[in-house]
């Protein structure tokens, strides 16, 4: 395709990107590489419907004549990306200059927020996405022989994990499992362990977890299957079928190879989406035991009174950091496709 | 037909009867929570998220109690009635329509022209917009507030939309690429050895035959901006909240209580057109596979 | 300090209610922009405000959950997108520290007749905020599991594990206590109540530097673990409104909650009247022999733009003392436990006017606060959870906190 075509095409979508997604990055870029100014601080009296108290106050005027004097605040180079709160990286080096064997040096960077965001978001994205791709490509196996009439209700049914908002999704779900909801008394019945709770331990909450994240992701590649399965050459299918091929091998050697691309597409954004795992952690009231990078950002950004940018950008980098590596296989993958399209 | 055939034909049988066993769990799986939602959203919170026994909500003690009989709409009347929520789905109702739109609009020409450049850019254009996407979105939006502040933009529909757009737009780009990339190339070169302009064979000639394609990726841009929270939360003032912000202005804060259930009958509410949408978006898919095979 | 409170009762007799049907606020024009949170006290008072508008005067309001993300970019341009800002002890901080908000004396001896003394935030001598509703967690009990234990009702958190033992021993409930040790903003919302019955400070005096890794510090949180003894397994999951369905269930006998939620704990809907008629709301206990009720006292007002015109301003102020005064508490009296003059506190008010008269402190206002809140919120989820000592846990927060201030610029 000319240069010019290719312009044309795809001007659009890079001006929407570059504006609202490119531009916000550099400033990310930048923001995660300064500090705030240093805060001037005075003592003053406060006074209100509880009395009066001695309080420090920032002396918004003395701090405004620094921020103006440097807008963008003072320079601190990957400084903020290796603080405790990122990659700890004096924290680690102390922990491996003195420490009581390897399961020392693990507890401990364990207890650091990074690394404890890390273990649980890594977790989740690889136990979650062959899951969910897995069952989702089952399922839309089994829709397609359903009879015509019942594929619309199916779908839809099928569907509802998605369409849900997850923000009542994972709220209905957390009272469902509750000891005293319907899932959890199930549970416990069926194990027969009445103090049985989903919610108490961590390896029980991130296998809620999973399981929330299986049951959400499924549909995804559901419908993407499917839909890739109306493309399959009917001619291909046929031929197969007179050669004898049975439904397996057919599915082994017509049907995977075809949905081959859509494949690499599906682990694409599943490997993404769950790597950046965040409501579900909020709706199941899970922070307690698992954290997610995205969660990290979320609590620098929704600090109560002092928000956090410089963090929450670093964390954000870090993120997209960790997506390119988890994508790099894929990545190659395209390439390979794609030199062979040219 | 043969003995072999036979054989398979048995083997299929079985395999038929596992598929269905198997869907059906699934489909329990996947709908229970939702119908048991439906059903409780005509109870009272006290019974639906009753910490005494789940058995309330099937017998409705408290809305009994409360309401006098055994279901009560209080939960659709407040969110409709009291609280508006129709102002909300007229909102999302513009967002997702125009969201969707735009985004398959862009996102076509764009997917196809990936798919169909050979040059090296190409490429380095559909990884920077992966790299786009990896962006948390609340980093992305909280960036967003200032500018858009400062240049009289914020709190309008138009904004939000533009942005759900933009910030779409990888995911969309990428979806449509896998769909184009399964679609032989002869296809559009033979038209254009017809005499066609790459536009018209792009119009008429390969959209017909991307039909599934399309309508996926546009229900995910769909649900996309149906589903929202991130950007429709920050970035639109509150008489143009869409569903999911009010929603969860339903459910309360930390000290102060919210109304659980005008939540619950929300989303029921919510839910039921994406039925009827669901059904379209199907068909169409079908419809998509005979223009295919008529190609064939 | 002490009567406060009921210093507000007093002016009851006071007020005759006007009733007027249409409101003339005395505006001449300007333009009245309101951005607040969301829930059913702003919402009255906002919608009284917006009674004032006229031909000439404009109300427009913005009630979201997210005030707090958007209050200082929406100050910080010229002219502001809001003219007020409704906001708490703890969210006025950001727009202090970015000076973003202007003082109102010569608006409150304008317009403020109906202000009482103790609604106006003094800072620095200055009225930065007018305060109009208060709140705060104080003790709920049930005199019938405390009778049938044959206990008083307990005034101190170690009285409280006491009779949560005895309660439990007898078999009258298996798990008697119940918090809202979320881990975040509630979890360390708990720490903060305890530490503030302490009486001990956060920061070393005048500076940034963290003061909690210390006796108090840890006296605070073993009262928090012992508690957990006496909660059901999934202690960590609570905020404040499970707790109030776990009450209203008949499934605990004694809690530090919040005063929002009493009236609705113990209306008639959601539990049964054997449970709502034995709550008896209280001021909150007190920690490790001390006086001082341990929890934070809040306040919810409106501060005014910086950035506005005079005329804005001048019709902001004017349109907010419309939808604070005095009718308005009076016509709903169970909306809040409001500051306002003449407010005859409910019967889901007692607990809170009784903690603030008991001498309780209020939430600190101090910038870095909020910094040391999400330190606690997330470090302290493992304690609690008896994964770590009370020693490492401090440890962490002072370290994470630390970090935090650092690039805030409060530490070097």
């Amino acid at each position: 395709m000319p240069h010019k075509t290719f312009l044309a095409f795809i001007l659009p979508a890079v001006i929407a990107m570059l504006l609202f997604i490119a531009l916000p990055i550099v400033s990310v870029i930048v923001q995660s590489l300064y500090v705030e100014h240093e805060q001037v601080l005075e003592e003053v009296e406060n006074c209100g419907p509880f009395g009066c108290t001695t309080e420090v106050r920032v002396d918004a005027e003395a701090t405004a004549a620094l921020k103006s004097a440097d807008p963008l605040g003072r320079f601190n180079g990957l400084g903020t990306f290796f603080n405790r709160s990122h990659l700890a990286v004096s924290e680690i080096g102390v922990i491996l200059a003195d420490n009581d064997g390897l399961g020392d040096i693990a507890a401990r960077i364990y207890n650091l927020p990074f690394y404890k965001a890390l273990l649980f978001t890594l977790s989740y994205t690889f136990i979650v996405t062959p899951l969910g791709m897995i069952l989702g490509f089952l399922i839309a196996l089994s829709v397609n022989s359903v009879s015509q009439v019942l594929k619309g209700p199916v779908i839809f049914f099928s569907l509802l994990p998605m369409i849900i908002t997850p923000l009542i999704g994972s709220l209905i779900l957390f009272w469902m499992i509750n000891s005293q909801g319907i899932l959890g008394s199930a549970l416990q019945a069926l194990f027969n362990d009445p103090t049985l709770s989903l919610k108490a331990s961590t390896p029980l909450t991130w296998l809620t977890l999973f399981v929330y994240g299986v049951w959400t992701a499924a549909p995804f590649s559901f419908v993407v299957f499917y839909a890739g399965l109306q493309t399959v050459p009917g001619d291909t299918l046929e031929s197969a079928m007179i050669d004898g091929a049975s439904r397996w091998e057919r599915v082994r050697y017509v049907i995977i190879p075809h949905l081959g691309p859509l494949a690499t597409f599906v682990a694409l954004v599943q490997l993404m989406d769950n790597f950046r795992v965040f409501e579900p952690i909020v709706g199941f009231s899970a922070e307690a035991n698992a954290t997610s990078l995205s969660w990290l950002v979320f609590n620098d950004l929704q600090g109560e009174s002092t928000q956090l940018f410089g963090s929450a950008a670093a964390t954000s980098l870090l993120t997209i950091a960790g997506v390119i590596v988890l994508l790099s296989p894929v990545l190659v993958r395209t390439w390979r496709e794609f030199s062979n399209k040219a | 037909m043969s003995g072999t055939s036979m054989i398979a034909r048995r083997r299929s049988r079985t395999l038929a009867t596992v598929s269905t066993l198997f869907l059906i769990t699934w489909l329990i799986v996947a709908a229970f929570p939702f119908l048991w939602t439906v059903w409780g959203s005509f109870k009272v919170e006290s019974d639906f998220f009753s910490r005494e026994s789940w058995l309330n909500a099937l017998f409705g003690v408290y809305t009994e109690m409360q309401t006098g009989a055994p279901f009560t709409g209080d939960g659709y009347y407040g969110a409709w009635i009291t609280r508006d929520f129709w102002r909300a789905v007229v909102n999302t109702a513009i967002v997702t329509l125009c969201v969707t739109v735009i985004s398959l609009t862009i996102g076509t020409l764009g997917g196809y022209a990936l798919a169909r450049s050979g040059h090296r850019y190409a490429f380095w254009i559909l990884i920077a917009a992966l790299v786009f996407r990896a962006m948390p979105h609340i980093t992305l939006v909280s960036g967003y507030l200032l500018p858009f502040f400062e240049l009289n933009i914020w709190g309008h529909l138009a904004t939000s939309i533009v942005v759900l757009v933009a910030i779409n737009q990888p995911f969309t780009l990428w979806m449509l690429h896998s769909f184009f990339l399964s679609i032989p190339k002869d296809l559009d070169e033979s038209a254009m050895v017809d005499g066609c302009t790459r536009f018209q064979a792009f119009r008429w000639v390969v959209i017909p035959v991307m039909w599934p394609g399309v309508i996926t990726t546009g229900l995910f841009s769909f649900l996309l901006a149906y589903n929202d929270f991130a950007v429709t939360a920050m970035l639109l003032s509150q008489d143009n909240q869409t569903m999911v912000p009010k929603i969860s202005s339903f459910l309360g804060s930390i000290q102060e209580q919210g109304n659980v259930m005008f939540a619950v009958a929300a989303v029921v509410s919510a839910t039921a057109p994406l039925f009827l949408l669901v059904m379209f978006f199907q068909r169409q898919i079908v419809s998509g596979l005979t223009a295919g095979a008529v190609k064939g | 300090m002490k009567h406060v409170l009921s210093m507000a009762v007093s002016f009851g007799a006071l007020c005759i209610a006007t009733g007027a049907a249409y409101a003339d606020c005395g505006i001449e024009a300007g333009s009245v922009r309101i951005l607040s949170n969301d829930f059913e006290a702003l919402r009255i008072v906002a919608s009284e405000a917006e009674e004032c508008a006229s031909d000439t005067v404009t109300v427009t309001k913005n009630q979201t959950e997210e005030h707090k993300n958007l209050q200082v970019p929406a100050l910080t341009i010229d002219p502001a997108e809001y003219t007020i800002a409704m906001v708490a002890n703890n969210s006025l901080v950001p727009l202090l520290n970015d000076d973003l908000v202007q003082p109102m004396d010569d608006l409150v001896e304008k317009y403020g007749q109906d202000l009482l003394p103790n609604q106006l935030i003094r800072i620095d001598g200055k009225v930065m905020a007018i305060a109009f509703m208060a709140n705060a967690q104080h003790f709920f009990y049930r005199s019938d599991i405390l009778e049938e234990a044959g206990l008083e009702p307990p005034t101190s958190y170690e009285e409280i594990i006491e009779a949560a033992k005895v309660i439990q021993d007898q078999g009258l409930m298996e798990y008697p206590l119940i918090a809202s040790n979320k881990a975040g903003w509630d979890l360390a919302a708990e720490f903060v109540n305890m530490y503030l019955g302490t009486g001990g400070e956060f920061f070393a005096p005048g500076s940034a530097e963290i003061a909690i890794n210390n006796e108090d510090g840890l006296q605070v949180l073993a009262t928090m673990k012992e508690m957990t003894e006496y909660m059901d397994p999934d202690y960590m999951t609570y905020s404040a409104n499970e707790m109030k369905a776990d009450w209203e269930a008949g499934r605990v006998a004694m809690m530090t909650e919040w005063g929002s939620l009493a009236g609705a704990t113990i209306d008639d809907e959601g539990s049964t009247p054997e449970i709502t008629g034995a709550t008896v709301l209280t001021a909150a206990p007190t920690v490790g022999g001390g006086d001082i009720p341990a929890v934070a006292l809040w306040w919810d007002g409106f501060a005014l733009a910086k950035n506005i015109s005079d005329e804005d301003a001048e019709a902001s102020f004017q349109a907010m003392m419309h939808g604070i005064r005095p009718e308005v508490a009076e016509m709903y009296p169970e909306a809040a436990t409001w500051l306002i003059k003449g407010y005859e506190p409910g019967a889901g008010a007692v607990g809170v006017v009784a903690t603030a008269n008991a001498g309780a402190r209020p939430y600190p206002m101090s910038p870095y606060i909020g910094l040391l809140h999400t330190a606690l919120g997330s470090e302290l989820a493992e304690f609690m959870q008896g994964n770590e000592s009370a020693e490492d846990a401090l440890a962490d927060v002072e370290a994470a906190y630390t970090a935090a201030a650092t690039e805030a610029g409060f530490l070097n």
